[in-house]
């Protein structure tokens, strides 16, 4: 089992790799779908005893992240009309480099950490790691309203790697409160896209610049 | 009890959804806070009905959130009536639904005791104030609301990971993973620290963050800013408090572990830099919403510098999580008045606000008499309590400090107060002038100011009783 956790996680992280190298959002979106379908998959891995709240969480999971979020974004996509994320902050490819080094980082940052001996991959805490920090990557590089929601998700997907460490003390109840909140909160998050499309015609943050002292 | 005082008003928004009169929805908000108010009163102080449940009880801490979360809760549900119906012109299903959730989401945060669901609860009230400050329609409320929900789930993100290190320093510790307060409390001492510590920085920035806290406060002056005076009072003085809260329990964790030398340190850096910033940028501040976004980044580090010096000063600080709502509470509401009858919320145009609304005028010159300090008020006991602790507990330095830094927050705020309530009503405003105080939109502020006024005089024994019982549980001594 722990092979197939470690394939599932390095193809995590090379995508990733990939949102940091695309400038067609469509593409950013696909790519995280994916993403989502993939981690759905990582607790019904990486656990030997498989049990129905379990399994739901993890139905639930895939189902949200890999198509519910996805799709909601591809509308608020079509709504705007903007196809693609050009002159971000850094370029695509020191944005790769940037990613792959925070990668890096992620893992030395781990080996200094003292870990749990439990039976589970060495890589999920790296991986979770280095998943946060390209999300905080796509956060602070890009200015199209929607890459950052995107840049969003990804910081919370890593978030979800960590929470595979953890089942037990997350009973199914909450991890649903969890799903649902970020539901929630990009449900919100493309409605006031389109409100800002509305008003200003662009989606481009830094419009977004009046409210200062 | 847990599930009636949370599902309630969750159930009101639901009735909320279903009315169509703009006229009649607004009663909800009353209809569902005056209940809540009560059953929370009666639940506090009379410990016997509150039945617990595993992820559900209430602790004194929690109490003391309740009662002040409740409360100001009531007070603005009476305000937003008068408020509602004067903007008739807005559509307020949105409104009034996004605010009942609201307090759904608060109650539980109160009463949860599993910091997982704890976090699902604040990340809600994010949700549910997000759509608050957009009510204006405006860009800028667009921008304020971009920027506060951004910036917000950001931070909400990082206490989840900070939450998960918790989880985590049990599991490393081999106590298996848990994230259940009352057990992580019994194993504070063995928890794994390197993981312990990490968890404490994302926690005190996540939380941080929504308490706003500086450098996480740049949302706040934006969010508070634009939106109505009602929804500036409710995050001022309930989201606030509920954040402050749910740090207060992680800070339990800590002290439980042996680890306050380590995080002294940080809260009072994190403490005073907040006050620092809040002072400097209130001075020749012109915004009046603006400015009291300040006040509460101020006052939120006034809270953590008093978390910072430890057991000498719990019960000023408990007892100021309330006395700062609550003064908050009149501060936002009669600022919400004048800018309605001024039509702006900058002093280069308000003038007079005494002449054109005796009212509402003076409850904002005695708010800000109160929030700054002075004796005879609520606020003026808490602050004298945390700065006594401060000498007591033999920090020379940062009692000093704060008291220099009250000084300064004294000018810069009363400069802006006193530019706005004095002087001659500007004559433009005086021709269209459509908006008066009134008995329906002064009567919650007077009564909050009242309120105000009676903490600073007398504090009753059951709620002294009850700050000393959540100072025990703290670790201290009453």
């Amino acid at each position: 089992m722990t092979n197939i956790l470690n394939a599932l996680l390095v193809v995590i992280l090379m995508l990733n790799l990939f949102t940091l190298g695309t400038s067609r959002i469509q593409s950013i979106i696909r790519t995280v779908a994916i993403q989502g379908i993939l981690l759905g998959i990582l607790p019904l891995v990486a656990h030997e005893r498989l049990t129905l709240p379990a399994i739901l969480a993890s139905l639930v999971a895939i189902v949200l992240k890999g198509f519910f979020i996805p799709i909601m974004m591809s509308h608020a996509l079509r709504d705007v009309q903007i196809k693609r994320e050009v002159e971000p902050l850094i370029g695509l490819l020191p944005s790769i480099i940037l990613g792959a080094l925070a990668t890096v980082f992620a893992l030395l940052f781990t080996s200094q950490m003292p870990l749990a001996s439990e039976n589970l991959s060495k890589l999920i805490v790296p991986s979770a790691i280095a998943t946060i920090l390209v999300g905080f990557i796509l956060l602070t590089t890009r200015f199209k309203a929607l890459t950052q929601v995107i840049g969003y998700l990804i910081l919370e997907n890593g978030i979800f790697i960590f929470g595979v460490l953890l089942m037990e003390a997350m009973p199914m109840v909450i991890e649903m409160g969890v799903l649902l909140d970020l539901f929630v909160g990009i449900f919100v998050s493309c409605i006031i896209i389109s409100k800002i499309n509305q008003s200003f015609s662009t989606m481009d943050t830094r419009i977004l610049s009046s409210l200062k002292e | 009890m847990a599930y009636l005082l949370i599902f309630f008003p969750l159930l009101m928004a639901a009735v909320a959804a279903l009315i169509k009169s703009n006229r009649v929805r607004p009663y909800l908000l009353p209809l569902a806070a005056v209940p809540h108010c009560v059953v929370s009163f009666v639940v506090v102080f009379n410990s016997s009905l509150a039945d617990t449940t595993t992820w559900l009880s209430l602790d004194p801490i929690g109490k003391i959130v309740l009662l002040i979360v409740s409360t100001l809760f009531m007070f603005c549900s009476f305000y937003a009536v008068p408020y509602l119906h004067y903007r008739s012109e807005r559509q307020n299903r949105m409104f009034v639904m996004c605010l009942l959730g609201f307090l759904g989401a608060i109650t539980l945060v109160t009463w949860s005791q599993h910091l997982g669901l704890m976090w699902v609860a604040i990340e809600a009230t994010t949700l549910a104030t997000a759509p608050l400050i957009y009510f204006n329609h405006t860009r800028l409320s667009i921008e304020a609301m971009w920027k506060f929900l951004m910036i917000g789930s950001v931070g909400i993100a990082l206490a989840l990971l900070g939450t998960f290190f918790i989880a985590y320093s049990s599991l490393h510790a081999g106590l298996g993973a848990t994230l259940t307060y009352g057990v992580l409390l019994q194993n504070a001492p063995l928890l794994s620290k390197i993981w312990l510590h990490a968890a404490f920085i994302l926690l005190l920035v996540g939380y941080g963050t929504k308490m706003g806290l500086a450098p996480m406060h740049t949302w706040k002056p934006d969010a508070y800013g634009e939106s109505p005076g009602l929804v500036g009072a409710i995050f001022a003085g309930v989201t606030t408090s509920c954040a402050f809260l749910a740090f207060l329990r992680i800070y339990h964790i800590c002290v439980a572990a042996g680890e306050f030398a380590y995080i002294s340190k940080l809260l009072l850096f994190m403490g005073f830099l907040s006050m620092i910033v809040a002072a400097l940028f209130m001075i020749r501040q012109r915004d009046l919403k603006r400015m009291l976004a300040y006040s509460s980044i101020e006052h939120m580090g006034i809270l953590i510098i008093g978390l910072g010096i430890g057991t000498p000063a719990l019960y000023g600080t408990l007892l100021h999580i309330i006395t700062n709502g609550l003064t908050k509470g009149v501060l936002f509401l009669s600022v919400g008045n004048i800018h309605r009858a001024y039509g702006s919320k900058n002093t280069d145009q308000v003038h007079g606000a005494l002449r054109l609304l005796p009212l509402s005028g003076t409850m904002l010159l005695a708010a800000f008499l109160a929030i700054t300090g002075s004796p005879p008020f609520g606020p003026f006991i808490s602050e004298f309590a945390i700065v006594t602790g401060a000498f007591e507990g033999k920090h020379f330095f940062s009692g000093g400090l704060f008291l220099v830094l009250l000084c300064v927050v004294f000018i810069g705020m009363g400069v802006t107060v006193l530019n706005a309530v004095q002087g001659n009503v500007p004559n433009e405003v005086k021709d269209k002038m459509s908006f008066r105080d009134g008995f329906v939109n002064g009567a919650p502020v007077v009564a909050l100011m009242i309120l105000v006024l009676f903490l600073g005089i007398y504090i009753p024994q059951p709620l002294r009783d009850l700050i000393n019982e959540a100072v025990l549980f703290l670790g201290g001594q009453s």
